[in-house]
């Protein structure tokens, strides 16, 4: 059905409560009792599974143990030793796929513990308490430079102050925190957690935050050499892909990333324009967070459009059932073919459906158009690497990513990575914890020999 | 339906469920509810004499929960009735007549004096009750004062009291023990002396449920401070059947009836009771935890049993206490191993650790780099450990083996020898040899 009035872009589509109301705590944290109970469906396991499932490997059933003996801040220690980050991670972890997956009640009775929410009951105890549970070594007068301020790089910075280091964090944006602060949904992190998770990771002390700073604008990696003693790049993904259809350059079409990175920032969600009818092009986490999203700000119809199975959708099944609940529609094996443009904007997409064949992903010849009056894209970011080699010498490139080895080390001496902007880079908030955990310990090694 | 009208010492009952002399037998309110929600019987809260106790008005009871706060122990201070006498008896009285189809036993407590108990049992024989219980269990308080289990602790003060209660009434007289004794045939020999129709047990154990780690007070504490309580509940029944049939299977017992008592939750533990050697069961801390409903499930629950297995109460009664036996009886050519059943294993790994910590490694972690957890004949003596902390039920069973000896200790593994047997007894009677 065609509305002649588009496109209907409007602002304050809901009441004040609706919007406190959506975007509030998508799980309410857990109660005192609901936490020992659930804790105590733990069995201690063996060499447990779900601890291998982790990717920074938190002793899980030790925590659990800690909290259903009424030790939250110790089960929060126990944590934040293994992942610093480890409040944000409780909260964006897509636990479904990592340690309660591999839960052995998942096995036993489709039931995991509820990992994540007592994780999250954890740190939520010992953040509370406004204490920093780690303490730095003797100051060692090495300086370490951290570019990125995102969950990489403030890993990276709070272990490399641990060992007594002294650390600068210099990031693009007026905020650090990086996706946790600009990427993730509102729903998933209210309450100005990410900046006060930063605060937590910057009272250990010995940090130094230099926001507003853009390597290749502001200073070189060879800029960084001279004056530090290493260097961490944890920049991310700052480049989005393309459609590569004509017309994607007109109004109507918006990158998600950067919508969201509005949203999160936006101190009045009612001031926020949002489109009646929405597409939503990719299959990842980006696609069902803008989808969810936009339909909390108002928006009536919600479709994301993702080129492939469900079975390959990056987003997990939870994820997509969040979104359907919502009242986002997902349409899976159709790919976009062409912007229907009216006026000098965007209007519609035409899509065309797939199917696999042996060779890949072909067009059917059949297509349909929506209507739309915003269309997302979410079809994956690029890491820009002119910034990084502007000036100086190359650091490798691998599949477009930066090239590091076991301990995070790229091919300049000197220079460590991790996070998204590295090679098999995961896109995952816990991943890039591990990455930067691993890279301070490699540093420290560097720098004691 | 099986028929489960009791007759314990000639007091009968339309079950044999009774409710044991404790707070939800304090009064007539109470008692009618239970008799109204289908118990079989009650032991009336214990009667002392006049002026009544004082019962402390700060916190009696202290628990010991499980997960999900399931109350697996309790704790109480409470003392015998706070109610004058007189009001009791009446009460009884008309209760009893409001009843008669029901058992109606009245738990005393008065001091070691002959003239303290004939008075009491003339006046309780006049309200038409069935029976008395004589308490010489109640372990807080009245203990102090010489009563409770400060008689039930010295056997020949039981055959003493007892002897004057049955000198002096027509009704049947029913001793309750205290657990807290080292060896429970004592007192139950004394009372089967003095002349007693039946013991019942146990009555509490001494405990503290916990320590405020903010105070330095025991729990349950009153203004700071804190006095061990009688414990019971679930948590108490092991102990307790043990007690039991240790009195069950007593040469100098035999033939003496048992009301057996503690932590009694479910027809299952009831049953259990009456296995080893109890002729009915009183149950009081889980009709504290749930109300006297409870007992619709034991009487259905049992009803069915019985009739599954074509048996009558009375053949219940004891059908297990032949199998209760000396250690030094146990048949030591008994092999058996666990085995794991690898499609209900979830892998959880507990099976493994417990046995390569704290017993005979004898269970893998991995197989061919997997994780993988089976048992190791030669090492498994076959203690259970594994079985018992296994959270899926019936994934790890213990099977006797079919060898001829046992992979682990190379000892036989057919035929029965048993430690009086055995070569490394000094004092086994071992065969004769062949001439």
């Amino acid at each position: 059905m065609v509305d002649e009035r588009t496109p209907d872009i409007a602002a304050g589509r809901l009441t004040a409560e609706q919007y406190v109301a959506n975007f509030n705590d998508l799980h309410p944290p857990l109660d005192r009792h609901q936490a020992l109970v659930e804790s105590d469906r733990c069995y201690f396991c063996y060499d447990a599974p779900c601890v291998t499932a982790c990717p920074t490997g938190i002793d899980i059933p030790l925590f659990l143990r800690e909290i259903l003996t009424e030790n939250p801040k110790g089960a929060g220690e126990t944590i934040l030793s293994a992942n610093i980050l480890g409040g944000m991670c409780a909260r964006v972890c897509p636990t479904e796929t990592l340690c309660e997956e591999a839960c052995v009640r998942e096995k036993a009775e489709g039931k995991p513990v509820r990992i994540g929410e007592l994780q999250r009951y954890a740190t939520d105890a010992l953040m509370a308490d406004g204490t920093q549970p780690f303490v730095r070594a003797a100051p060692t007068g090495k300086r370490v430079a951290v570019v990125g301020g995102g969950p990489a790089g403030l890993s990276c910075a709070h272990r490399l102050a641990v060992h007594g280091h002294d650390v600068v964090i210099f990031d693009a944006r007026p905020k650090i925190g990086g996706l946790n602060e600009y990427g993730i949904a509102a729903y998933k992190t209210p309450g100005g957690f990410a900046q006060a998770e930063v605060d937590f990771i910057l009272s250990i002390g010995g940090i130094t935050v230099e926001p507003g700073k853009a390597l290749g604008r502001d200073f070189s990696i060879d800029s960084l050499r001279e004056e530090f003693d290493a260097v961490f790049i944890g920049v991310g993904l700052a480049g989005v892909n393309a459609l590569r259809l004509a017309g994607e350059d007109q109004p109507g079409v918006s990158d998600a990333v950067a919508y969201i990175a509005e949203l999160r920032q936006t101190d009045d969600l009612a001031a926020l324009p949002v489109g009646r009818r929405i597409v939503v092009i990719g299959g990842g986490m980006t696609a069902i967070d803008i989808a969810s999203q936009s339909k909390r700000l108002g928006a009536e119809d919600v479709t994301i459009v993702y080129r492939r199975g469900a079975d390959r959708m990056g987003a997990s099944e939870y994820e997509r059932e969040l979104a359907q609940t919502d009242g986002v529609t997902i349409k899976f094996n159709a790919q976009p073919t062409a912007l229907v443009t009216d006026g000098g904007r965007v209007t519609g997409v035409t899509f065309e459906y797939t199917a696999e064949n042996g060779a890949g992903l072909a067009g059917t010849g059949e297509t349909f158009t929506l209507d739309t009056d915003m269309v997302f894209k979410a079809i994956g970011q690029t890491f820009v690497p002119e910034a990084l080699n502007g000036a100086g010498q190359a650091i490798a490139i691998d599949s477009g990513r930066i090239q590091v080895d076991d301990e995070r080390r790229t091919s300049l001496a000197g220079v460590w990575a991790g996070g998204d902007c590295i090679v098999g880079g995961e896109d995952l908030t816990v991943v890039a914890v591990e990455d930067g955990k691993i890279a301070a310990e490699s540093i420290n090694r560097a720098l004691a020999g | 339906m099986a028929d489960l009208r009791s007759d314990f010492v000639g007091i009968k009952s339309p079950n044999p469920f009774w409710l044991a002399s404790a707070p939800p037998t304090d009064k007539e309110y109470n008692v009618v509810r239970a008799f109204k929600a289908g118990w079989g019987g009650v032991v009336w809260k214990t009667l002392g004499e006049d002026p009544p106790i004082v019962n402390v008005a700060g916190p009696r009871y202290g628990a010991v929960h499980a997960g999900d706060r399931r109350l697996i122990g309790l704790n109480n201070s409470e003392l015998i009735t706070d109610r004058e006498l007189q009001v009791n008896l009446e009460e009884i009285k008309r209760v009893k007549r409001d009843w008669p189809d029901r058992a109606l036993v009245v738990s005393l407590m008065v001091p070691c004096e002959e003239p303290s108990w004939k008075a009491i049992l003339k006046a309780v024989e006049d309200t038409d009750c069935d029976g008395v219980e004589l308490n010489f269990g109640c372990p807080h308080g009245m203990s102090e004062r010489g009563m409770g289990s400060a008689v039930g602790q010295v056997p020949e003060y039981i055959e003493m009291v007892a002897r004057w209660c049955k000198a002096s009434t027509r009704m049947p007289v029913i001793v309750k023990l205290t657990p807290n004794i080292t060896d429970i045939r004592y007192p139950a020999r004394a009372a089967h002396k003095g002349g007693a129709d039946a013991v019942s047990l146990v009555n509490t154990i001494n405990s503290i449920t916990s320590v405020d780690l903010d105070n330095f007070a025991p729990e349950p504490s009153i203004d700071g401070k804190g006095s061990h309580g009688g414990y019971c509940g679930p948590a108490i029944k092991p102990i307790a059947l043990s007690m039991v049939s240790e009195i069950a299977r007593d040469k100098e017992c035999a033939g003496l009836p048992i009301s057996g008592i503690g932590g009694i939750t479910t027809w299952r533990d009831a049953a259990e009771y009456m296995a080893l050697g109890a002729g009915n069961v009183q149950v009081c801390t889980a009709a504290m935890t749930y109300g006297f409903k409870i007992v619709e499930e034991m009487k259905s629950g049992l009803s069915r049993y019985l009739d599954e297995k074509g048996m009558t109460l009375s053949d219940l009664t004891g059908r297990a206490v032949p199998n209760v036996t000396d250690w030094q009886y146990l048949n030591l050519n008994f092999v058996t191993k666990a085995r794991i059943d690898q499609d209900l294993c979830i892998e959880c790994g507990r099976c493994h650790i417990v046995c390569e910590d704290t017993s005979h490694q004898a269970i893998t972690a991995t197989k061919d780099g997997r994780r993988h957890f089976e048992v190791i004949d030669s090492q498994c003596v076959g203690c259970n450990l594994c079985v018992n902390v296994c959270p899926v039920e019936d994934c790890i069973t213990m099977e006797r083996i079919t060898a001829a000896t046992d992979p682990q200790s190379g000892a036989p593994a057919t035929g029965y020898r048993n430690w009086t047997q055995h070569p490394n007894n000094p004092m086994a009677k071992l065969p004769e040899p062949a001439e």
